[in-house]
Formats: structure tokens, sequence, C-alpha cells
């Protein structure tokens, strides 16, 4: 009889380790713990080009992140990306001149929306818009506009020189 | 001609027949899972065989693997100067695939060969047509318990697996070549996700616990009632059991993580 409550025990402390991994890769492995319990309030921009900009971005403000990018669509009227973002609900206090821009962590990293708070005193509510925001830094645009000054540059030199 | 058609022929009809009756004992073990309720104790003993006796080999492989990850992918990582995302590469890999296919072939080598030559010895001593004379179904008194077990364990034991991987990826990683501990963890939370990456490492370690045993069990249970038989039986249960879980990780794989 002894011999069979070792193994009970045995098996008792089988299974309470199999669920304590399983806890451990739940909580301290995967989002889990830093993913907001979906409370919060969404609010809208329009972008003119978002560039990669992909959902579950983060949304961060001073370097904070306060939410995240829930749903990205295309308005086919005015041609503009439409980004909505869910931002937590302790963060209620965003002012409804807030600046939106897309931004990239490092060279090559992510993008994320960078919000810049206003200075009105009203605040963003349920499903407000951002008026003002600027689109994400694409790294052709800027190659271009970089060789064309050049180009430009050059012909105006070679123009002197006459 | 002839004879060498028909030898095509017989080999063929026999895997189908041999199919056949794995589904019918698949079927046996599903009905039979009813009975096992009012009888727990069964299932104990079964779990304590097939999963507390595998921890050891579980826990030190995962150890290794997740310390050779570690060095392998700080190697390759420190090319491109992303040293921080060591965490990621090492949790993805052991969560997605390496926790629930390596702990299905350990299972297959370790419990799965156990139960074929268990089963195939009770068959050729004749305890298994002993059951049947006492009017007691062997599928239900002997292979059930077993199935369920293997079930349970099979998840149980991935899940370990992959938690002392990632640990053993911190020894590596922040102990010995000085990744910072910080990123480490906070890479690893920020792009692991529960359901994608998780929850679909455990729904993977479920279906090769059931391919797994039920393979164990059938071969076991379908062999010669020789020595020879039983020898034939335990190779085939380690070669199908490989086989199967590689083949289905695969299909597994792409219906996950495909789009």
């Amino acid at each position: 009889m002894f011999r069979m409550k070792t193994i009970e025990i045995m098996v008792g402390a089988f299974m309470a380790m199999g669920i304590l991994a399983l806890f451990f890769l739940a909580l301290q492995v995967s989002n889990l713990s830093t993913t907001s319990n979906g409370e919060g309030y969404v609010i809208s921009a329009r972008f003119d080009n978002i560039g990669s900009l992909k959902v579950k971005a983060a949304v961060s403000m001073s370097g904070v992140r306060i939410g995240r990018v829930s749903e990205i669509s295309f308005d086919d009227g005015s041609y503009e990306a439409v980004v909505r973002m869910t931002i937590d609900k302790k963060f209620s206090k965003i002012p409804d001149d807030t600046f939106a821009k897309i931004y990239t962590a490092g060279l090559l990293g992510e993008q994320y929306i960078g919000l810049e708070a206003g200075g009105s005193d009203t605040y963003m509510a349920d499903g407000g818009a951002i008026g003002m925001t600027q689109s994400a830094l694409v790294l052709e645009e800027i190659i271009g506009q970089v060789l064309f000054s050049k180009a430009s540059e050059g012909a105006k030199n070679a123009e002197g020189a006459k | 001609m002839l004879d060498q058609l028909a030898e095509l022929g017989r080999i063929v009809l026999r895997a189908v027949a041999g199919l056949g009756r794995a589904h019918l004992l698949m079927l046996g073990l599903l009905r039979g899972l009813r009975d096992l309720f009012p009888r727990p104790l069964l299932l104990v003993h079964q779990l304590y065989s097939v999963g507390v006796l595998s921890i050891l080999i579980i826990t030190v492989s995962g150890l290794f693997v997740g310390m050779v990850l570690g060095l392998q992918g700080h190697y390759v990582l420190s090319k491109f100067g992303a040293t921080q995302t060591l965490g990621v590469m090492v949790a993805a890999s052991l969560v997605r695939e390496l926790g629930p296919v390596v702990t299905a072939l350990l299972f297959a080598g370790r419990a799965g060969s156990a139960l074929t030559a268990e089963i195939g010895l009770m068959k050729a001593t004749e305890q298994l047509s002993g059951l049947e004379m006492m009017a007691v179904d062997p599928v239900k008194r002997v292979l059930t318990p077993r199935f369920l077990a293997g079930f349970i364990a099979m998840p149980l034991l991935a899940s370990m697996f992959s938690a002392i991987g990632v640990v053993g990826g911190y020894f590596v990683g922040v102990g010995l070549l000085g990744v910072d501990s910080g990123a480490y963890w906070s890479q690893m939370q920020a792009n692991i996700d529960l359901h994608e990456d998780v929850y679909n490492g455990v729904i993977k370690s479920l279906v090769f616990g059931f391919v797994c045993t039920w393979i164990a069990l059938f071969q076991g249970y379908d062999c010669m009632p020789t020595s020879e038989g039983v020898s034939r039986a335990t190779t085939r249960t380690v070669v199908h059991s490989a086989l199967a879980v590689l083949g289905l990780d695969f299909i597994l794989t792409a219906l996950m993580f495909g789009k």
C-alpha cells in the first residue's frame, strides 16, 4: 500500500510540474503579462502612407507604450490609410489636438506610432480621430530626393564652370 | 509476371488490412475511455510509467537543446549585431517546433517502445487471451489506461522541455556569452504570442501524444506472439512514430503558421 502512495505522489508531482512549465511558458515567455486585458478605447488616424506598419504595432507617447494598433484599413474615397488604435484605459488624458507620426525603431526595425501631445484642454474620447498626422519615411523616397538634389547640384556646377 | 502482380497486391492488401485493424483498435480505445472513469487508479499507474519515468530524459535533453540553441543562435545573431533577440530565437524555436517534436521522438523511444514490448509480451505469454477467457476486455482493461496516459503526459512533457530549454538558453546566452538579461526576457515576451506560439505548440504535442501512443499500442497488440515478433514490433513502433511525428509536424506547421 505504501508503494501505491508513493506512485500517486510522484504522478501528482509530475502533473504539477507539467502545468507549472505551461504557466512559465504563458507568463514568462509569451506576451500574456505585457498585453493589456483588452480594456481601452479606440481612436483613429489617417495617414497618406503607413510604410510597413502592422497590426499589433506599438502606440507610444514619450517613448512609453500606451496602446497597440488594432486595425488598418484603406479608404478608397480619399486614398488614405485609416489606422485604428486601442489605447489603454488608464491613459485617458490625450489632448484632442495630438499629433501622430510613424517612426521606425532603429534603422531596420519595426515601425510604430508615436503620439505627441498638443496643448488642448479637451481630451480624446472613444472613437475620436487624430487630425494631424505625418506619414512614414520611405527609404526609397529619401534616397531618390538625395540623388535628385545631388544631380541638380552637379548640373549647376557644370554650368558655372562654363 | 502474374506472381509478381499477386505479390504486389498482397503487400497492398496487407497494409490496408493493418490500417483497418489500427483504426478498429482506436475506436475500441476511445470507447473504453468511458469505462476508465470509475477506476482512475489504472490511469495513475500508467501515468507513472509513461510520464514520471520520462521526466529525466526530457528535462536533460531540453536543457542541452536550449543551451546549444543559445550558443548557435548567438553565433549567427552576433554577425548581424542582434544578440538581444537571442531570447526570441531560443523561445520561438523551442515552443513552436523543437519542444513538441523532440519530446515526441524521445517519448517514442523511451515510453512507446516500452509500451509495445510490454503488450507484445503479454500477448506472447497469452495473458491477453487469459483476460478474454475471464470475460475482461483487454482493450479496456490494459490498453485504454495506457492510451490516455500517453495522451495526457505528452503535452506536459513538451511544456517541461520548452521551459527548461528556455532556461538553458538563458544560462548560455546571459551567463556565458554576456547577452543582457533584461533584453533576453523582454524581447522574448514582446515577440512570443500566447495563442500563436504557445497554444499551437500544445496542440501539436497533443496530436503527437495521440499518434505515438496509438502506434505503440497497436504494434504491441498486433504483433506476432513470438520473441522475434515482439522485437520487430518494437522497432516498428520507433520507426513509424518518428515518421508520423515528422510528417504530421510539417502538415500542422503548414496549417498553423503557413499563412
